[in-house]
């Protein structure tokens, strides 16, 4: 069973989670529920550096054993960090998705974008819905 | 990223275990299946180094008797079933017209003039179909066809300690039982045909029960092998094991457009008998080959897959069949066809991955060979 998705972050309906860090930064990844589904992450195509993606544009591309998945922008902004790890250890994100396994830090052109994202308990709502 | 249907699948008798045991399911022609338990490249692990258990009881079997099932089955498959005895099998294909691939199948000779079939689960109703058009047009003498496919569960134990497993179930008679041979044996109180068989690449048996004994049998065996390090698989490893080993997917390496030169399976065809499809295969040797199906490594990041167009230079010049991240033989590989003149070892080619062209080389199949 996916771990229990974290009450301090928001969530996209496309199974992304979003950290904020203070000073418009946020942190970007995948969901538990999501990397269960992709069974075993085996690459992670990471964005540049200073890319300004608009919100629900390509951030990342994950690839597990079985298909290959898009990571969406939750929120329009530039891409200030990524997860450098993920490059040796894709596991990473099948064996913590909501902590070492973040993908992405953004600065956040929009602050008011993310009042757009869903609360835990409305993300919960909807994959007990879709599992199964 | 999830995949929903909304039609009735079917299920096999070990789909509630599946679920007990958390199972990630997925649609696959038509049946609920396991995708995987704990992990694709565990199960895919255990099964190269200890032992892996499959519930493929989603395959076709159909039965082939009466006194005109060997004229009847010779004429159909591409093989020469005239050395078969009972105890042997063969992979033979099954061919139309133009010498398209209808399927790929495994014949079991269970007794004179009682054959066995086993066909992919996706392709059964059009076998079952094309066996009895043929039939219909006569000249067999008494051929009858059965499909036994909703009485009969199949599982398969692979890897190198699936031996000692099945010996420790009762199965003493298959240890020293060659590659392609078959037997019934009792394996914990239940009775099977077992063959010395399989889809992975690695020593194993394949083992056909009664459906309603399928459950009980499939605990049985989870449980022998636990010492043994035995780990139950989904498809995502049974299609990176066969993968590795090089072997053909129905609907991905071969279908009714490809022949069986273009693939690994000429080995499959006996043209020294008369066979439907034989005719058009005497024509495509005559013209020659197109195109041919390679292995092929990625040699930049990413990970190629079916449908995926392989270029050289700015040209598209084929297509990949499959592709995989390969825990064995660590990196990413696939299969693709591509014009006999790119279809040499160390041939420098590149994997279109969402518009960046990725290079790949061209290798030998299969990918992994057990030792």
């Amino acid at each position: 069973m996916a771990k229990e998705n974290p009450a301090d972050r928001r969530y996209t309906p496309e199974h992304e989670w979003v950290l904020e860090r203070g000073e418009k930064l946020v942190v970007v990844g995948i969901t538990d529920f999501a990397q269960e589904q992709l069974t075993d992450i085996v690459y992670v195509e990471l964005p540049e550096v200073g890319k300004k993606i608009e919100r629900g544009g390509q951030l990342a591309v994950v690839e597990s054993v079985k298909s290959v998945s898009d990571v969406y922008a939750p929120v329009s902004g530039q891409v200030r960090e990524v997860n450098v790890k993920l490059q040796s250890d894709p596991g990473l994100i099948n064996r913590d998705a909501f902590g070492e396994g973040w993908i992405a830090v953004m600065e956040m052109a929009n602050p008011d974008e993310l009042s757009l994202l869903m609360e835990a308990k409305d993300y919960n709502a909807m994959i007990s819905g879709e599992a199964n | 990223m999830i995949e929903t249907s909304s039609s009735p699948l079917k299920k096999t008798p070990v789909f509630e275990w599946h679920l007990a045991s958390g199972a990630r399911m997925v649609d696959f022609s038509g049946w609920q299946m396991p995708l995987q338990y704990t992990g694709i490249i565990e199960e895919h692990k255990a099964t190269r180094t200890k032992a892996g258990l499959f519930d493929v009881s989603h395959m076709g079997e159909i039965e082939i008797r009466g006194e005109g099932a060997f004229t009847f089955l010779q004429y159909v498959l591409t093989r020469d079933l005239s050395s078969l005895r009972p105890g042997q099998m063969k992979l033979a294909l099954i061919l139309n017209d133009q010498g398209g691939i209808k399927d790929d199948v495994t014949v079991y000779a269970i007794k004179a003039d009682f054959y066995r079939l086993v066909t992919n689960a996706s392709t059964k109703e059009k076998i079952l179909n094309w066996l009895s058009q043929v039939k219909e047009k006569g000249g067999y003498g008494n051929v009858e066809i059965q499909d036994v496919s909703d009485e009969i569960g199949k599982i398969d134990v692979q890897g190198p300690l699936a031996t000692e497993i099945i010996k420790d179930m009762g199965g003493e008679n298959c240890v020293g039982m060659p590659h392609y041979r078959f037997t019934t044996a009792r394996l914990a109180s239940f009775e099977t045909l077992i063959s010395r068989s399989g889809y992975t690449g690695e020593d194993g048996f394949e083992i056909y029960v009664s459906s309603t004994d399928t459950l009980a049998l499939w605990e049985k065996i989870v449980a022998a092998g636990r010492p043994y390090g035995l780990l139950p698989a989904g498809l995502g490893a049974r299609d990176t094991l066969r993968l590795e080993a090089g072997m053909m997917l129905y609907g991905h390496e071969i279908d009714e457009s490809v022949n069986p030169f273009e693939v690994v399976y000429a080995w499959a065809v006996d043209m020294g008998k008369e066979f439907l499809g034989k005719a058009a295969l005497s024509r495509l040797i005559e013209r020659g080959l197109i195109r041919k199906l390679v292995g092929f490594a990625m040699k930049g990041r990413g990970i190629a897959r079916h449908g995926y167009a392989v270029c050289k230079g700015e040209v598209k010049v084929g297509e990949v069949t499959s592709g995989t991240y390969a825990p064995t033989c660590g990196g990413a590989i696939g299969m693709a066809f591509v014009p006999l003149n790119f279809a040499r070892e160390g041939e420098e080619l590149e994997i279109d991955i969402r518009g960046n062209p990725v290079p790949a080389q061209v290798v030998k199949l299969p990918f992994y060979k057990r030792k």
